[in-house]
């Protein structure tokens, strides 16, 4: 590959690493905070993207649309309807113990994609929506690519603060507590629903904000693109692989995975032919054996979790 | 301070708790016995919320509290502590501590994010406060470990120091030296009736040691299958042949008598 393309793909390649780090710190907050087992990631994923890019998009007969309005406007529609429906969910079920979160959160995952896929009128179906705009372009001629991966990794970089300074205080300690002990939580007064379900909503909220990320880059959106085993799954292997309760373990996670990830699809294009057409299977299977070496040699993750650092105080 | 009128709970066809009614008298420090399965525990689940009675009702300081959630409890200042340690285990001891007192504003996301300088001003305040208990525990040196990795004994005095990083009115304590050696338990009711002497703290104990129980209660209150048996002073207890039979049943009575 020339230095050019190698660039070119290098581009590419970090803005989705920067798109799903922001689906595994979203999910670190769940997960990792507050021990919610949410395997409905996909949910919100998909909502944020569908969002921004039915508010943003031109009129098409295709779908609901012809909004028209611009690329923030799609991002904070993103960002709320995901944390809505969050919020919804998790009146719902966070009474549910973790086990029974998990079960109810991949049947609203399978409702969101079956209500894309079905109701053309609002989503265009299988047929997807076009047409997305991707902001920024022509603002400096021939490095549109360029500047979205700027803005992506400025989000991450936001969220990354975001996330860290809960952590270190008083409500992350409080989620903390939540998930090693309820009941002892609860006895030292911490509400823990109104808790649980604040991180669940703000996990969701970042969710939705890679969603509409991912739409504005890719620029055409389908239900396959939202498939659980894209959306769902490797998020989670990112998350334990880099390590959950670490911030840096999570968008270290989503870095190695998606080198993984892109690397087998390389490997499968060279199987023999009778073998191709099981090729999204294998790619699977090696993503799991994967896990599983990092978990024999780092239960923990790549990054274990770590206590924030006290404060010195004079 | 807490009266518990005609308190029932049963659990299927268990009536575990059954017409119990007793009073927790304002600063005293009241003991809470009875053989396993008397419905001790249960007793205590429910006046701190985390199970709702079946009949009955609880009174604190006269208000009616049958059913409040154990963290409304909590702010009304009733605090418990558990019999098997319920230690926060992979947070540190300090922050075990840190975590307790009440209406931090660091808990709100929002002025974590936005109004760090006064969260962490208060936080400093919050870990003094940490170190304090730490120091009364005697547990400094163990202050940046994650509570997990203490001993059973360790945790023990983690719980009862948990109590104390707010302003308590009442203190359940379910079987505070249960699983701990003597050196300690001393340790603990030593704990106990300074915490009751220099903080007022009530307190409220399930206890099977009886020496413990001798050492700081009064009054000693009985139950036995769900319902008060009798209550009065330790020595009076300690006479009263049907808390014996209690205990052992009819014939054994007589030849266990130093067990009670």
């Amino acid at each position: 590959m020339e230095l050019a393309g190698l660039l070119t793909y290098g581009i590419f390649f970090l803005t989705l690493v920067g798109i799903y780090g922001l689906l595994a710190l979203g999910l670190n907050v769940q997960w990792g905070y507050a021990g919610m087992l949410n395997i409905g990631v996909a949910a919100f994923f998909t909502v944020g993207a569908y969002t921004s890019a039915i508010i943003t998009t031109a009129e098409s007969s295709g779908h609901l649309g012809g909004f028209g309005l611009p690329f923030p406007v799609g991002l904070a529609s993103a960002m709320a309807l995901s944390g809505i429906l969050a919020l919804g969910v998790g009146l719902i079920t966070l009474r549910l113990r973790s086990d029974y979160l998990a079960i109810a959160s991949i049947g609203i995952a399978e409702i969101v994609r079956l209500t894309l896929k079905n109701e053309g009128w609002l989503t265009g179906g299988v047929r997807g929506m076009a047409g997305i705009p991707r902001p920024l372009a022509g603002l400096i001629p021939g490095y549109d690519a360029t500047l979205y991966l700027l803005l992506v990794l400025a989000f991450v970089a936001a969220v990354y603060w975001a996330n860290e300074r809960a952590w270190r205080s008083p409500w992350g300690r409080v989620l903390r507590a939540i998930r090693e002990n309820e009941a002892a939580a609860r006895a030292m007064g911490k509400n823990s629903l109104l808790f649980r379900l604040q991180a669940f909503v703000l996990g969701a909220v970042v969710m939705g904000l890679a969603g509409a990320l991912y739409a504005h880059f890719v620029r055409f959106i389908s239900p396959e693109a939202f498939n659980p085993l894209f959306a769902t799954f490797l998020i989670w292997v990112m998350l334990i692989a880099g390590g959950s309760g670490n911030n840096r373990g999570a968008l270290l996670g989503a870095f190695v995975i998606w080198i993984v990830w892109s690397a087998t699809e390389i490997f499968v294009t060279r199987l023999p032919e009778d073998l191709v057409t099981r090729a999204g299977a294998l790619r699977v299977l090696l993503i799991g054996i994967l896990l599983q070496v990092i978990l024999l040699a780092r239960p923990q993750g790549i990054l274990p979790e770590r206590p924030p650092r006290p404060e010195r105080h004079e | 301070m807490i009266q518990v009128e005609h308190l029932s709970k049963s659990f299927g066809g268990l009536r575990a708790v059954n017409d119990c009614s007793f009073t927790l008298e304002e600063g005293a420090i009241t003991g809470l016995i009875g053989p396993n399965g008397a419905g001790k525990t249960t007793v205590f689940n429910m006046i701190a919320g985390f199970i709702k009675p079946s009949g009955g009702r609880i009174l604190f300081e006269g208000q009616d509290v049958t059913g409040f959630s154990p963290e409304r409890l909590f702010s009304l200042g009733i605090v418990r502590t558990f019999q098997i340690p319920h230690e926060f285990s992979r947070m540190t001891v300090l922050e075990n501590l840190m975590l307790v007192p009440p209406a931090q504003s660091g808990e709100n996301l929002f002025s974590s994010w936005l109004r760090w300088g006064a969260v962490r001003r208060e936080e400093r305040d919050v870990r003094r406060k940490g170190e304090e208990v730490l120091e009364f525990l005697e547990l400094t040196h163990v202050r940046d470990e994650l509570a997990g990795n203490l001993s059973g004994g360790q945790k023990k005095l983690l719980e009862l120091g948990r109590t104390m990083m707010t302003d308590a009115k009442l203190v359940l304590l379910d079987e505070p030296a249960a699983g701990v050696n003597r050196t300690l338990m001393g340790k603990l009711a030593r704990m106990i009736q300074q915490l009751h002497r220099e903080r007022g703290y009530s307190f409220c104990i399930i206890e099977h040691d009886m020496d413990l129980i001798a050492e700081l209660c009064h009054p000693v209150i009985v139950l036995a299958e769900g319902r008060v048996l009798t209550q009065g002073s330790m020595e009076s207890i300690r006479r009263d042949e049907r808390v014996l039979e209690a205990y052992l049943g009819h014939s054994g009575a007589h030849e266990t008598e130093g067990a009670a």
